[in-house]
């Protein structure tokens, strides 16, 4: 009998199937039938994903074969799945948080035209195909395929709205910084051919192959680091994600909590054995991810776009998972990409339904007091901010305090608390950002117009369901990770991704893990209750001094087109007016002119008297002699 | 008898003919020196022939005869030109009433 894990396929089949249906058929599909077919497509990968994770569960895990896809010469790619304890968790996360955000895109974009609620909705089942492949492929040719497709979606995705020339410079922004940290994962692909020729992952993570690229695993991991800093939105690649807000909101929800986002993570917990080799780029990770972190943290704090501060967050929390995977807690990592795929889903699909009743609105300013009209909405947006600043029971507490304590176990080896201070800090402004967004928007006193606040409705039931739904995996989807000191078998995950995921920590002290549960529990009340005291009447003021340059992002971008973009247009405006013209144009004009003058020089001998053609006939003929009888040898 | 006479005889009337067509403006002249260049080559057909046949009449009787078949053959074609030129100048003349060939020079054209 032929292996089960082999039907594996119709996982990423399904999705591409809807996108072709409805893609084809956009101006013949009605919007209801567009709707199902594009949430049943991911619902049927869903529940084959849950069959094959069952499977998995069993031990049932291996490499599937389909067909040679490249041959050249000695290296041979097969188009192969790798289905184990890593991709099948990945697995649930797109296809299940991707079917919730399809339903409620349903109900949220049925104020398009059948032709464009076609065309996004085959857009999103391309872009959780391109995610399925990334997480499936068994060698790093199928993942990086999967790669640049969630890149392409991402930008056709990002300037859906493609009328909007600032949408589509937002798109062309989200590509272009994509391009750069492909360039650097295609180049570290090349490097791993030459060394191992082969590209399979069961050959590159062997002892064999670790062996072979132990040499220059520092140069490797560092560039596939910095194609994950494209992908996943870290510094200094990270001012797309932002900017990727001109998306319709439950296409930044898919973007940040299920696919796209995540797949820097994942390549990185893939290759985990690769990174363990090189310690030098593990700090650099370390490093770059807590810098991120602590940036986009501190962004947030003055945002007042609803989705901007949401955007910084998932940059910050992105940040954190870096963290994670430079001190060696891959297994945190995962866990956290899991927790926040829920909690981040929850609360961009909320801002939606806010962005919704307010008819477009997105300022917080314009907000406020909407806890009365939009009580499914509130109660699941509270349950997103308790989740994501790590209040116990909910699940962002067990996987940010597993990423806070492995930071901590690499400080002490280090015995200085860097890491962890920085990043129980950046918590504490999680907690500050997010509350101030959930008090300023839905306490206090509405203050938009007169109209907004009559047009103020809760959301159909298709977008409050899901928000329903995803509040309770955020609620309760911490369990599966309950750390050893409180139950004795708690944490289902560690020993489920051992055989992906080599673990070798020495746990710190009960009594240490207890201690530094409470301190941070402690202070992230205290933040909360401190937030609630300074925002529970705000009005909105012009900020002054820091608060400003927070406003303005660290004016990173203006830096970037400071020193990069501008440099970089005036150099091509340079190549255009002088390199193109003078001396491009003038080799090829001046091929045409000298053909163009000889024949005229040439068309004079042409004169019409036999005598001299005779005369030029006798004397080649002579010269054709002398050369045969004297030159000629 | 040595070869040499003959090349000299026939490379001098070979010059001649060449010269004559291209110094010359009539067309009846160039006519008649090109007809000298032929005979020119006619002359030296025959002659080589004859030194070819002298050598290897021994071993084969019919040596040296394909040079003079292509005198006939030379003859023939000199013949036939002939009427065709000489058509062609008597048209010319009926024409522009010249025999002057740097009247001719519209080939360019």
């Amino acid at each position: 009998m032929k292996n089960v894990l082999e039907f594996s396929y119709l996982i990423p089949l399904f999705p591409v199937i809807g996108f072709l249906i409805i893609g084809l058929g956009r101006k013949y599909l009605s919007r209801p039938l567009t709707g199902i077919i594009g949430s049943g497509v991911i619902l049927i990968s869903f529940l084959i994903s849950v069959w094959i994770f069952f499977q998995v569960k069993e031990g049932n895990s291996g490499v599937v074969n389909y067909f040679n896809f490249i041959s050249a010469g000695s290296l041979k790619i097969p188009f192969s799945f790798q289905i184990d304890a890593l991709s099948s968790l990945f697995l649930l996360i797109i296809t299940g948080v991707g079917f919730l955000i399809h339903v409620y895109s349903a109900s949220y974009m049925h104020h398009e035209s059948k032709e464009h609620f076609a065309r996004y909705f085959s857009y999103l089942n391309l872009f959780v195909f391109s995610m399925l492949l990334l997480v499936m492929g068994g060698n790093f040719v199928i993942l990086f395929i999967g790669w640049e497709g969630v890149g392409l979606c991402s930008y056709l995705l990002i300037g859906y709205w493609f009328k909007n020339t600032e949408y589509n410079y937002a798109a062309r922004k989200a590509f272009v910084m994509n391009r750069i940290g492909d360039l650097a994962f295609l180049i570290a692909i090349f490097m791993i051919i030459a060394k191992v020729g082969s590209v399979n992952f069961s050959d590159v993570f062997s002892a064999e192959g670790l062996q072979k690229l132990s040499p220059s695993a520092t140069i490797i991991t560092l560039l596939l680091f910095v194609g994950a800093t494209g992908k996943s939105a870290q510094i200094p690649l990270y001012t797309w994600l932002p900017d990727a807000m001109a998306g319709p909101t439950p296409v930044s929800a898919l973007i940040h909590a299920a696919t796209m986002v995540t797949a820097g993570i994942y390549m990185i917990a893939r290759s985990n054995l690769l990174y363990s080799l090189s310690e030098v780029t593990q700090n650099i990770v370390a490093y770059i991810g807590l810098a991120t972190a602590l940036l986009a943290a501190t962004i947030a704090l003055k945002q007042n776009d609803i989705k901007k501060v949401l955007a910084y967050s998932t940059v910050s929390q992105l940040g954190y998972m870096f963290l994670a995977l430079g001190v060696g807690a891959y297994t945190a990592a995962v866990f956290h990409v899991m927790t926040h795929a829920f909690f981040k889903a929850l609360l961009f699909l909320g801002s939606g339904s806010v962005i919704h009743a307010m008819g477009g609105e997105q300022d917080i300013r314009n907000m406020g007091g909407l806890s009365k009209k939009l009580k499914i909405t509130f109660f699941t947006f509270l349950i997103g901010c308790l989740a994501i600043t790590g209040i116990p029971p909910f699940s962002g507490f067990f996987s940010k305090d597993a990423i806070l304590l492995a930071a901590f176990e690499h400080d002490e080896r280090g015995k200085i608390l860097i890491l962890y201070s920085i990043s129980l800090f950046t918590a504490l402004l999680t907690t500050y950002y997010m509350f101030r967004l959930l008090f300023i928007t839905f306490t206090g006193k509405f203050r938009g117009t007169r109209e907004q606040e009559h047009h103020l409705h809760e959301s159909p039931a298709l977008m409050t369901v899901p928000l329903i739904i995803l509040a309770v995996l955020a609620a309760l989807g911490g369990f599966v990770g309950i750390p050893e000191v409180f139950v004795k078998g708690g944490d289902k995950l560690t020993p489920f991704l051992s055989s992906v995921i080599e673990t070798n920590h020495e746990p710190v002290s009960r009594s240490t893990e207890f201690f530094l549960m409470g301190l941070s529990g402690v202070l992230v009340v205290a933040t909360i209750i401190f937030t609630w005291f300074r925002f529970k009447n705000y009005q909105p003021k012009e900020q002054k001094g820091f608060g400003k340059v927070l406003e303005n992002k660290w004016y990173v971008d203006e830096l970037y087109d400071k020193i990069i973009v501008n440099p970089l247009n005036k150099l091509s405006g340079f190549l255009n007016n002088f390199f193109e013209r003078f001396i491009i144009d003038g080799i090829v004009n001046g091929v045409g002119r000298a053909v163009n003058y000889s024949s005229r020089q040439l068309r004079l001998l042409q004169s019409g008297q036999v005598g001299s053609y005779v005369l030029l006939m006798v004397l080649s003929i002579l010269l054709l002699l002398l050369y045969q009888f004297f030159i000629k040898k | 008898m040595q070869i040499d006479y003959y090349i000299y005889l026939s490379l001098a009337l070979f010059c001649i003919g060449i010269v004559g067509v291209l110094t010359r403006r009539n067309a009846i002249i160039i006519f008649m020196c090109i007809e000298l260049m032929l005979n020119a080559v006619n002359l030296l057909l025959v002659a080589f022939s004859k030194m070819h046949h002298l050598k290897n009449a021994a071993v084969n009787t019919s040596a040296g005869s394909d040079g003079q078949l292509f005198v006939f053959f030379i003859m023939v074609v000199a013949a036939a030109e002939v009427s065709v030129g000489l058509a062609i100048i008597v048209m010319m003349y009926r024409n522009i009433h010249s025999v002057d060939i740097n009247f001719l020079n519209r080939l360019k054209h």
